[in-house]
């Protein structure tokens, strides 16, 4: 079980934490004219890599606030987490 | 029955740590025994001269007793009975306990007399690789035959059919260091760390505190390493920022520092309380993790090494020093180091001259001069070839070893009752290597040591390869210093006791004997598999290579015991085979559990209603009062219907929906997921998140509003009302309402962190009563006299906020029926008085409550989707929906449903199912063909998603999805459920079954 830093309320057990899938995608702004291979890249596609990936958690069982995580997917360690409105302190 | 007292197997000199004054009575296999107060089951059966205790996984083979605790392969016994009758437990590390009932297992009809063991004489039948060869063809004969068989002949304990009666507790702890295993080097980290301030936990699996310090003649300061050991042990306990636990063990190591250990709380006490749980498991966050596990003794592989009697050296003399029990009287010390030496030694100090058989040419260590003053000759440059003694070892064979040590030059035969080897020691990596360590080959002690650490795990002592005890103390004081100094600021150190030893020579690198001339018998690799030497060659022979490889295809190292015993020497041994070194063999992974851990222990306090909370209803002592039956909804549970007197379940449902058709009903809805939506962006968001538009709603209306994913697939519906200008009350299904929440923050803290909107959940604070049928509007119209329920006064999708009484309570004139319905929300608190007050004035007007079920019954007729359609696989268009999709607007999950697939004409849609006999009921999930006749695969046109009985025009009614659902209209189809094995002729008709224009609603 993980232990990770909720940026709002510090070190929890992963057993509180809801994960939120790739943190780099970007959503369309809304009515913008968009192709339907970039929308399906957006909806269906993501990348699976081995190592850093930058990824969103939702503390579900405490303060419910979505949050960034940088983890390795390899070894499991999380270099930093932040605020949604934040850059990594790497 | 027999009465057996004996305990002639005790020593006469060694001081131990049972209690002799206190007599515990226990049976195995039906007869009775005694042991004392402090005995495991092991020690005790074999104080009473018991040795064969089961028979072996494969072949039946008769076994004993070959460690004193977790290594233990062979001892494995079924404990109580009845519900409590538990299978697969160690015998070494079952503490003896009045009353204790134990008896063989993997035998039958008897441990002495066992049918299975014609697989021992027919063994040339069983190689390695026996299942994969022999159960392969043909596969029809798996499940009838192969799998059969395989399951009785393997079949080890018996697992109880009762529910478990005893109490399980989980408990979650933190600590700066968590020190695992109490032997020299844990006991010296866990004081210098306490000492230095950090909150330490140290974790022991026996009963006692010591480890090798209980079994072995040294000195710590003035004291003797026992004294010592207690010493510590004190003094930590004594300390507020350290937990000293006993029978606790750590088997587990997961990512961040997570480690699991399992506590046995109450299995060695005579009574314990009802709340007492029986084990707990601890999941043990810690900052840093000592592995001081110390190593386990390797056995030697000989000729018929598994009879019983044949024991490690080691635990023959933990049996002697800490139970004060005989493994035997006649003993043969078998070696290929000086560690042994010892066990020999606490013979001779009970007046027992053992022979000893050393595979080295020499040794002048302390302890061998030791046994050599005392007059007794050892046999170096021997081994042991063969045994002989079908239930206990009777003689085994001695031969001298050639210059290269690969075959017997002479050979006699010589009596025993007991042989204890050691084959040097074993480190105990599992934990730093189920933390990630990359273990290294150390060539000194020829095992694996921990080496390049991934998580925040420090081996330390013999767990590190460190052998001897100034090495092992050092190494902990030193570790337990530094690693507490992370945590605290004190950098107070303490001081490494000077000890004494007696130094070892080194051990030598033989693990297997030669075969003696002309025979072949078994040598034991892994006793509990069943693996010997020869299944090993063979698999290489076959042309496996890789470790993992071989383990797999000889089972090597497979049981539950995970090679604890064999992986060294099953490595050294294709090592020896292959001509390589064994690093470059490598090494099979270690996984958690270390040793076995109960399903209880796992499971915990989350059994039976508390497996998962459950939510009530301020309604439900109502319900429960007036006969309902209830449902799960998620966490919910909720009346399904209210049964009368003799009524079946349909009697029930009927009576209760044509009810609402004609009168009035009410249902209980407090479950539906409220969200309380607040802020100037608030109808932007909405109008986001909805495929409707939501920027006019009126203050004071209520409107239905559909949700997609960004898939296009419909998500969740529900009605929310606009309360003020920035102010929403949203409701959401029962089943969604976290997911939708969840949904809802994440567009607003992820997406759109610019919209200036607050959501909060706010199911439990309301309850809902729906109010539905042609009286509703009376009934309400007597609650509340003073608020104008009229068409004008709160029309179809108002809502008025009023009081009942001096409550407050809010009227939404909204419809789930599809009748003139309402529903009232008072706060939680008030639902229950709301209930009764709407059966009370509504009683002269025929008020029935009605469940979940007459809800679907009466949604269903009306053709409103629910659950069943809104599966996650349909977009608006499907369900009938596509009414509520604004072309003019953006919204979650638009984009996708102009995509080539959701736009085509003949896509999926919603269609209402009558049987053409009027009579038969559809089963949910039907497939529905054109013709079931046709050649298979018949083509599928759709799904029964939902099915009810018609009470308005009584007969059977369905809603399916099917393709092109509108030009099915007016066609005959054929349900068709193969589970069922039925095949019923549908009609297919409009899904709106009942007041198709929606006029009830309105009236
Ligand atoms: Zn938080």
């Amino acid at each position: 079980m993980l232990e990770i830093k909720c940026p709002y309320c510090g070190k929890r057990s992963q057993n509180e934490f809801s994960y939120g899938g790739d943190g780099t995608i970007k959503r369309p702004a809304l009515g913008e004219e968009i192709s339907t291979k970039d929308w399906d890249d957006f909806v269906y596609f993501r990348d699976n890599p081995r190592g850093k990936h930058t990824e969103l958690w939702q503390h579900v069982s405490g303060c419910r606030q979505w949050f960034k995580a940088s983890r390795d997917t390899a070894t499991h360690e999380i270099f930093s987490t932040c605020k949604m409105n934040e850059d990594f302190n790497e | 029955m027999r009465i057996l007292m004996s305990n002639q197997y005790r020593t006469s000199n060694s001081k131990g740590l049972v209690n002799k004054e206190k007599i515990i009575n226990f049976t195995f296999n039906g007869d009775s025994y005694q042991g004392y107060e402090g005995d495991t089951l092991a020690s005790a059966l074999i104080a009473n001269g018991i040795h064969l205790v089961g028979r072996s996984f494969k072949y039946h083979r008769p076994r004993g007793f070959l460690g004193a605790g977790v290594e233990e392969p062979n001892a494995m016994v079924q404990l109580h009975e009845g519900d409590r009758s538990e299978p697969n437990i160690m015998a070494t590390e079952v503490e003896l306990v009045e009353g204790l009932k134990a008896k063989s297992q993997n035998c039958w009809p008897s441990v002495k007399f066992d049918i299975g063991e014609i697989n021992n004489i027919l063994n040339r039948f069983f190689p390695a690789g026996f299942y994969y060869k022999t159960f392969m063809w043909p596969k029809s004969f798996w499940f009838k035959v192969y799998e059969p068989f395989i399951r009785k002949a393997a079949g080890m304990g018996v697992a109880p059919l009762s529910p478990d009666p005893d109490r399980y507790e989980h408990n979650y702890e933190h600590c700066d260091v968590l020190v695992v295993g109490s032997g020299p080097s844990g006991l010296s980290s866990a004081l210098a760390a306490a000492k230095n301030g950090a909150r330490v936990i140290l974790a022991e699996d026996k009963a006692h505190f010591g480890g090798s310090l209980l079994n072995d003649d040294v000195t710590i300061g003035n004291m003797s390493g026992r004294e010592w050991a207690s010493d510590v042990i004190s003094q930590l306990k004594n300390m507020p920022n350290v937990v000293v636990k006993s029978r606790s063990q750590v088997f587990g190591y997961y990512d961040h520092n997570m480690t699991v250990m399992f506590e046995r709380v109450s299995d060695h006490l005579e009574n314990s309380s009802k709340y007492t749980p029986r084990q707990r498991l601890h999941y043990i966050r810690a900052g840093e993790v000592i592995v001081s596990t110390g190593s386990i003794e390797r056995p030697i592989s000989f000729g018929n090494n598994d009879r019983p009697g044949i024991f490690l050296a080691s635990a023959a003399r933990e049996y002697m020093k800490v139970y004060e029990t005989l493994v035997g009287k006649k003993p043969i010390i078998f070696t290929n180091n000086d560690s042994a030496y010892a066990t020999a030694l606490e013979f001779i100090k009970n007046d027992i001259k053992p022979i000893i058989v050393d595979t080295r040419d020499n040794s002048d260590g302390q302890l061998v001069k030791e046994v050599q003053e005392q007059g007794i000759n050892i046999r170096f440059n021997s081994g042991i070839a063969n045994t002989k003694g079908h239930l206990k070892i009777k003689s085994a064979t001695i031969g001298t070893l050639d210059n290269q040590k690969e075959n017997f030059i002479s050979l006699a035969e010589v009596d025993c009752d007991c042989i204890c080897m050691s084959g040097g020691w074993t480190p105990t990596v599992h934990l730093s290597s189920q933390a990630g360590n990359k273990l290294k080959f150390n060539e000194d002690i020829d095992a694996f040591v921990p080496d390049k650490k991934r998580q925040k795990e420090t081996a330390v002592g013999s767990a590190n390869g460190a052998f001897t005890l100034n090495q092992s103390l050092a190494e902990g004081f030193q570790v337990g210093f530094e690693l507490s100094n992370k945590f605290t600021s004190n950098d107070i150190k303490t001081d490494t006791p000077i000890s004494n030893e007696p130094d070892q020579k080194p051990h030598e690198k033989l693990w297997c004997m030669p075969l003696p001339n002309g025979q072949k018998p078994k040598r034991f690799i892994d006793f509990q598999n069943d693996v010997a030497v020869s299944d090993v060659e063979l698999a290489l022979r076959e042309g496996f290579r890789s470790i993992e490889h071989v383990k797999r295809y000889t089972t090597l190292g497979m049981a539950g015991d995970q090679g604890k015993t064999s992986n060294l020497n099953g490595l050294q041994y294709v090592s020896n085979i292959e001509k390589k070194i064994v690093p470059e063999v490598g090494h099979t992974t270690f996984r958690p559990p270390y040793t076995p851990v109960t399903i209880g222990t796992i499971v915990g306090r989350e059994v039976g209603n508390h497996y998962l909370p459950t939510r009530k209803s301020p309604v439900h002592t109502w319900h429960e009062e007036n006969n309902a039956v209830f449902v799960a909804a998620g966490l919910w549970v909720r009346p399904r219907y209210y049964p009368r007197g003799t009524e079946t379940m349909n009697d029930a449902v009927n009576r209760e929906a044509a009810n609402v058709r004609k009168n009035v009903g009410i249902c209980d809805v407090t479950t539906l997921g409220k969200i309380d939506i607040k802020g100037p962006d608030a109808p932007e968001f909405l109008n986001r998140v909805y495929t409707n538009a939501w920027l006019k709603l009126p203050v004071g209306k209520a409107r239905y509003g559909v949700m997609l994913r960004e898939d296009g697939m419909v998500f969740d519906d529900g009605t929310t009302s606009r309360l003020s200008e920035n102010h929403f009350h949203m409701t959401t299904t029962t089943a969604q309402a976290a997911n939708v929440l969840s949904h809802l923050e994440y567009y607003l803290q992820v997406v759109w962190p610019d919209l200036d909107v607050n959501v909060l959940s706010t199911t439990e604070q309301w309850a809902g009563v729906a109010v539905a049928g042609p009286k509703s509007r009376e009934l309400l119209s007597k609650l509340f006299p003073d608020v104008d329920l009229s068409n004008e006064g709160l029309p179809f999708m108002g809502l008025v906020d009023t009081k009942l009484g001096d409550i407050p309570a809010r009227i939404y004139r909204i419809s789930f029926s599809g009748e003139l319905a309402f529903e009232v929300n008072v706060e939680s608190n008030y639902g229950l008085h709301l209930w009764k007050k709407i059966m009370d004035v509504g009683s002269e007007l025929g008020v029935q409550p009605y469940g979940t079920e007459a809800l679907s019954t009466l949604r269903i007729e009306m053709g409103h989707v629910a659950g069943p359609e809104l599966d996650g696989r349909n977009i608006p268009y499907d369900v009938g929906l596509n009414g509520m999709v604004s072309q003019k607007k953006d919204f979650i999950g638009k984009r996708s449903l102009s995509k080539e697939a959701f736009v085509s004409e003949d896509r999926q849609t919603i269609v209402g199912l009558v049987p053409v006999d009027k009579k038969s009921k559809i089963p949910e999930g039907s497939h529905l063909v054109a013709d079931d006749k046709a050649p298979t695969p018949i083509p599928k046109l759709g799904h029964v998603s939902s099915s009810c009985w018609s009470v308005e025009y009584n007969n059977p009614f369905s809603i399916a999805i099917i393709k092109d659902g509108k030009k099915q209209i007016g066609k005959q189809l054929i349900a068709v459920s193969p589970l069922k094995d039925i095949s019923i002729p549908v009609e297919v008709v409009s899904s709106h079954y009942v007041d198709p224009k929606g006029e009830r609603v309105r009236s």
